[in-house]
């Protein structure tokens, strides 16, 4: 037994902090919870307004696009079916709203970032460990802060996962972006251009490929996150697998599950596919 | 009239006591300190690439540098567009100092003094063959139908005409480099500067490639800065050259002087095989020539024999 006298507690200063936090921020915190709803809102707007048949003919016409094959293709765009047949096709559409807001967030700050990594110097030195420890961290961790800030629900759920899925695009963006090849950039350079120009006609492209990679990176982890999200409150297919488990319902937990699987397969196969498209290389 | 030709009396470029050493700090290394560069010779960490060079090359030739691999002749023709800042010397091209140049006259410089071609030809391969030789001119914010225009001339002039919409991937390395230089000479700057730009190619292709540049050049007359380590190269294309050894010149003139009065005996080696093989040439002509006449000997006789039987 450990001496109950050596016992101490900082719960009670973490709850002043964080009242402290919101009572002094709360503008702060307000504007970016009503960004991300406004945002989120739209984003589940579109998509719902879609019907059932309109995503299998989308991802088919995307599918076919990116690979070019025939099976493949009619495979990929029956998948969704499986999931409006167990019932949970409104669930997933709530998801998937959550994943591409968080997606998009994470994008348009993890992109510049990237660029920032691979420009300017010191960048790196100070965001690796960074990074580090947010790839290592256990993916619940991120709930904590998210939920101490924005409270329960779906913003909390897309901060947590944003926040989560960001490192592997800024990563691979940063890596794109060094690995081009440096005669390439001696051409340019040779022709007068500037600094920007490099940038933005040589650097960036040559290392798409690459970020890319990252988009479908992110995607995936945002997937995984968005789930572990049902947590503290977010509505979707993962809230269905936690009830499952409370409930110890197999059979229903096998079928949400299912579907965060197809959810899963098909975005990871068109990112993927769009990846590949995007190489240079083979064109 | 006259203030074109005093022009042309200037070099085009010209080199005085260019320095490159590959150091920590090497902005602050004083070149005249015998002792600290023996010492840099001798450290692991750095590099002395180029020492004490000096050369001119007149306006409208062709100047070719010839040396080995390490010779220093790449960080050469990199300080002549400061790809590489060198550590000490001066760079005059067409008497602008271009080793005192701020970032903003050094774009200037390099969008409308000189164009390169490089030995990784440096295209770009999300870029069309036309958008690649278009690169100078975009970059340069020069974007007109005239651009467009001119481009379709520089790819015609390297036979590239009907591959404008290929991507550099769909092409082999001659046809790559054809692509580089077109997109050199639409830029239509007074100097070119070619670092080992047919290296890579098969023998064949090369020779065909140095035909069209001598060809090219009888159009154009630039100021053209050539690098190889093929001596073959340098001779056939060079209106005078210049042999590079551990960063400084051995010896400079025309391919003649060097080819028939070696300064050392490091120029000796190099130029052994080409004399030999010439040697080897002219007395294959001579026996051929014998031959000859002596086979035109054979037939008039014979001919002769045949009209008098006849």
């Amino acid at each position: 037994m450990f001496p109950e006298v050596l016992e101490f507690h900082v719960a009670g200063y973490v709850n002043d902090f964080i009242d402290w936090l919101l009572q002094t921020y709360a503008p702060v915190f307000d504007s970016i919870s009503d960004g991300i709803f406004t945002v989120l809102n739209t984003v589940h707007m579109v998509i719902s307004a879609i019907p059932w048949w309109g995503y299998i003919i989308l991802i088919a016409v995307l599918a076919w696009f990116v690979s070019r094959k025939i099976l493949g293709t009619i495979v990929l765009a029956l998948m969704p079916v499986i999931i409006g047949m167990f019932g949970l096709w409104d669930l997933a559409i709530d998801t998937l709203a959550v994943i591409f807001t968080a997606v998009f967030f994470s994008l348009l700050i993890g992109i510049p970032t990237g660029i920032l990594m691979a420009e300017v110097k010191g960048v790196r030195g100070f965001l690796k460990p960074v990074l580090d420890g947010m790839q290592t961290m256990p993916s619940f961790v991120y709930l904590i802060p998210a939920m101490m800030l924005f409270g329960l629900g779906k913003v909390p759920a897309v901060i947590a996962t944003l926040i989560y899925s960001m490192p592997p695009v800024i990563r691979l963006t940063d890596f794109g972006i060094r690995q081009v090849p440096k005669a390439t950039q001696e051409a340019a350079l040779a022709y007068g251009c500037t600094k920007w120009q490099l940038l933005k006609e040589v650097r960036v492209p040559l290392a798409m490929p690459s970020i890319m990679a990252g988009v479908n990176q992110t995607t995936m982890m945002a997937l995984a996150m968005v789930v572990i999200c049902s947590m503290i409150g977010a509505r979707g297919l993962g809230q269905e697998v936690l009830l499952s488990i409370n409930r110890i319902d197999v059979g229903h937990g096998f079928e949400s599950g299912f579907s965060i699987v197809i959810l899963a397969i098909v975005i990871d196969r068109l990112t993927q596919g769009f990846a590949r498209r995007w190489d240079p290389n083979k064109k | 009239m006259a203030g074109v030709l005093e022009k042309t009396k200037e070099p085009a470029i010209r080199i005085e006591d260019l320095w490159k050493v590959y150091a920590k700090n090497d902005q602050d290394i004083d070149v005249e300190n015998e002792d600290l560069i023996t010492e840099l010779d001798k450290s692991e960490e750095s590099v002395v690439a180029v020492r004490d060079l000096s050369l001119t090359v007149d306006p409208g030739k062709v100047f070719v540098v010839m040396g080995l691999s390490g010779s220093g002749k790449s960080t050469l023709i990199r300080c002549i567009i400061r790809l590489i800042n060198p550590t000490a010397g001066k760079i005059d091209i067409f008497g602008q100092d271009i080793t005192k140049m701020d970032k903003k006259s050094l774009t200037r410089f390099r969008r409308e003094q000189v164009a390169m071609v490089f030995q990784h030809y440096g295209l770009l391969p999300h870029r069309t063959v036309l958008q690649n030789v278009l690169f100078g001119l975009k970059v340069k914010g020069v974007n007109t139908l005239d651009s467009k225009e001119r481009a379709e001339v520089a790819l015609e002039r390297v036979g590239l005409t009907g591959w404008e919409n290929y991507y550099p991937s769909s092409l082999s390395g001659g046809m790559r480099q054809r692509v580089g230089i077109a997109r050199a000479i639409v830029m239509d700057s007074p100097i070119l500067l070619m670092d080992e730009p047919f290296s890579g190619l098969d023998p064949l292709i090369r020779r065909e490639m140095q035909d069209e540049l001598i060809r090219l050049q009888e159009e154009m007359h630039k100021t053209i800065f050539f690098i190889t380590h093929d001596l073959d190269e340098a001779m056939r294309l060079g209106d005078k050259m210049a042999v590079m050894k551990n960063g400084n010149i051995v010896q400079q003139g025309s391919p003649e002087e060097i080819l028939s009065d070696p300064a050392d005996e490091y120029v000796a080696r190099f130029v052994q095989d080409i004399r030999k093989r010439i040697e080897l040439a002219d007395k294959r002509d001579s026996k051929i020539e014998s031959l000859d006449i002596g086979n035109k000997k054979d037939k008039s006789e014979q001919e002769g024999k045949i009209t008098n039987v006849s």
